[in-house]
């Protein structure tokens, strides 16, 4: 209904193999981006900023992360909060002690340094699979949490133990106001999905789906466990150690470990499992319905004129949260991008399916 | 350091560890029967204690404790009926999910109906402190009877538990589905009864827990945190192992409270840290130096391997 891909071949290997096949597709997310980048500044708002669209964005480079190492690679990790408390430090530390640091270079490095301290904590994974390797991630969370609470020198002997980061500039443009905060954000998105779209369609991608669908018959056509699991681990806390900069940097401008306690690990986990594992466009799906869900669960009692008490709101939302997730896992496992694909698949046919 | 502290803090290390076992014996129940990583372990301890503590206020204990069981029976039914009956043959990790999903419901709706300020549960216990051996060190060595009964209580469960699984027409069920879900099934053991089972007896487990700790620190939010602490018991003993989820219990009880009396002010000292409390992730360290070498946990089932 919505458009026929009747007519359009593919005459050479180079379109054969490009990311988005069909025309239709591909100037749907050009025109997306585009209007991301200069209709959303028309009229959004402080609040649409500031609550929705920054941290959406900035969840779902976390996201896209976890995705490459859970979704694609198949190793269950809850460490994904104290990799993005690397990233954060990291770049708070740079900033800090390197003032004339350029700003792209210190979430550069702050996704280097999460990058190596996810080799090392991936390591593991080469002799303890499944559930074991998820649990012995904690491991990694706990000490980590630990480390940047405890260690006075990550904090730069702040008395209080949280930190503020000062001016955020770029090329000495300032970043000051949610818009440009949100363009830069928005920015530093586009790259980093385009760049994981393509490594997960090139041969780093199928040696990490080869892996997880099963190791040992991976092992046995010639893919190396320590390479694929330990690259998909450094790609991915690559990506997470970024989100955690961008996340201490632009969305909270001080905080405290807490703010990357486990509870952020499960978040951007159930973001990935309800957008669906294995999609890069389900990281996003699944950012934007857990950061939702919360505010429109929040904003439910007024609109229908409940009166509630604040901690009973609370529980409830907790309730309803956890009832709406396990409503969506037995509605679709495999997350809202497979249910975008079979709405797609129908609309194409509809009204005619036969 | 004197042995006599020393030795103090490890009693009391491994007393701490047998109530950490209680929470990792319902994770393996769950686990061996249905092959489910119950995450929602901790928020069925709190919801169980948080019923008995509400219960036990207007009821004689007995019957507060009689009405939590049939309340986590029911409990195991909803979760079966509602949520396990349809995710048959997803991942593991979707499983899981959900379980965590169910966390988040329980944590939500345990503190809606039965209100969230902190509860105390009187069982009568003793609370004088007791000394032992006080011949052999000065002063001797002081235990919390609380947990000396936990201790008790807790090794009755397990070997009521052997014998359920060992003994029992249902035990029997229960090792046959651990073992292979589709033969069970098709020699005629219904699943879904089974999995029934295996939950309320997880929700029992989660009762006597959750009672033991609410005893020790008043029933409250935090009580769910427990599961965190029960998930290296857990990974060290093995998932499939009820032995493994006491032995693991012991070690990680023990060398978590003798790390925080011995390594944590040496690290406090080497790098100038902010103070110790090294409890919370040192557990999981212990834990997967163990895995190294064992990766399936000192006592899990050998993880065979085919193409």
């Amino acid at each position: 209904m919505f458009y026929r891909e009747a007519g359009q071949f593919k005459t050479s290997y180079v379109a054969d193999e490009s990311i988005f096949p069909i025309a239709q597709d591909r100037w749907f997310v050009v025109g997306l981006v585009v209007f991301a980048f200069v209709g959303v500044p028309l009229f959004a708002g402080q609040y649409l900023y500031t609550e929705i669209l920054i941290p959406v964005l900035i969840l779902s480079i976390a996201a896209i992360g976890l995705n490459i190492l859970t979704g694609y690679c198949g190793q269950v990790s809850l460490g994904t909060g104290g990799f993005m408390a690397v990233g954060a430090y990291a770049a708070y530390n740079v900033a800090l002690r390197l003032p004339e640091t350029n700003l792209i270079l210190v979430f550069l490095f702050a996704g280097f340094m999460a990058m190596l301290v996810g080799l090392l904590f991936g390591l593991p994974s080469l002799r303890i699979k499944g559930f074991y390797l998820a649990v012995a991630t904690l491991a990694a969370q706990f000490f980590l949490e630990w480390a940047f609470a405890r260690v006075k020198w990550f904090t730069n002997y702040a008395p209080s133990g949280s930190v503020a980061v000062g001016r955020i500039e770029l090329f000495g443009y300032p970043i000051d106001t949610p818009g440009k905060t949100y363009i830069f954000v928005l920015a530093m998105v586009v790259v980093l999905a385009l760049a994981a779209k393509n490594l997960v369609r090139g041969r780093l991608g199928r040696m990490w789906m080869a892996m997880r669908d099963m190791d040992i018959a991976a092992e046995i056509i010639g893919i190396r466990p320590l390479h694929a699991k330990l690259s998909a681990f450094a790609v991915s806390s690559f990506y997470i150690g970024v989100a955690g900069a961008l996340w201490g940097f632009l969305r909270l401008g001080s905080w405290e470990p807490l703010a990357f306690d486990v509870n952020r690990s499960f978040q951007v986990l159930f973001m990935i499992i309800i957008g669906g594992l294995g999609t890069i466009l389900g990281s996003f799906l699944g950012a934007a319905f857990i950061v939702l869900l919360p505010i429109l669960l929040n904003q439910l009692p007024s609109w229908l004129g409940i009166p509630i008490s604040t901690a009973g709101i609370s529980h409830i939302e907790f309730m309803l949260f956890g009832a709406l997730i396990i409503f969506f896992l037995v509605v679709e496992p495999r997350g809202l991008a497979r249910l975008w694909a079979i709405a797609k698949e129908k609309l194409r046919l509809w009204p005619f399916p036969y | 350091m004197a042995l006599g502290p020393v030795l103090e803090t490890l009693i009391g290390g491994l007393l701490t560890g047998v109530l950490y076992s209680l929470v990792a014996l319902g994770f393996v129940l769950i686990f061996k029967a249905s092959g489910v990583f119950n995450f929602a372990q901790g928020a069925m301890v709190l919801f169980a204690a948080l019923s008995f503590a509400r219960l036990s206020e207007f009821l004689p204990l007995v019957v507060a404790f009689a009405l939590a069981v049939l309340i986590m029976i029911a409990l195991a039914y909803a979760i079966e009926f509602l949520v396990l009956r349809h995710l048959v043959n997803q991942d593991g990790i979707i499983l899981f999910m959900a379980t965590l999903g169910i966390a988040y419901f329980l944590e939500g709706f345990g503190q809606t109906i039965w209100g969230s300020d902190i509860y105390k549960i009187g069982l009568g216990l003793p609370t004088n402190p007791i000394f032992i051996l006080e011949s052999v060190f000065p002063g001797g060595l002081l235990i919390d009877p609380a947990e000396l009964i936990a201790a008790v209580i807790c090794a009755v469960l397990v070997l009521v538990l052997a014998v359920f699984f060992q003994v029992t027409r249902v035990g029997r069920a229960l090792r046959a589905v651990a073992d292979d879900h589709q033969a069970a099934q098709s020699v005629g053991i219904p699943l879904n009864q089974i999995w029934l089972m295996v939950w309320a007896v997880a929700g029992i487990v989660a009762l006597v827990a959750g009672m033991m700790w609410g005893a020790k620190l008043g029933v409250q939010f935090s009580l769910s945190l427990i599961a965190l602490k029960a998930l290296p018991v857990l990974i060290l003993g093995g998932f499939t192992s009820i032995p493994g989820a006491i032995v693991g219990g012991l070690i990680i009880g023990a060398g978590e409270k003798l790390a925080e009396v011995l390594l944590a002010p040496v690290l406090v000292r080497t790098f100038d840290l902010a103070g110790g409390g090294i409890e919370n992730w040192f557990a999981y360290v212990l834990a997967l130096v163990f895995l190294l070498f064992r990766p399936q946990g000192l006592f899990g089932e050998r993880i065979i391997e085919r193409v």
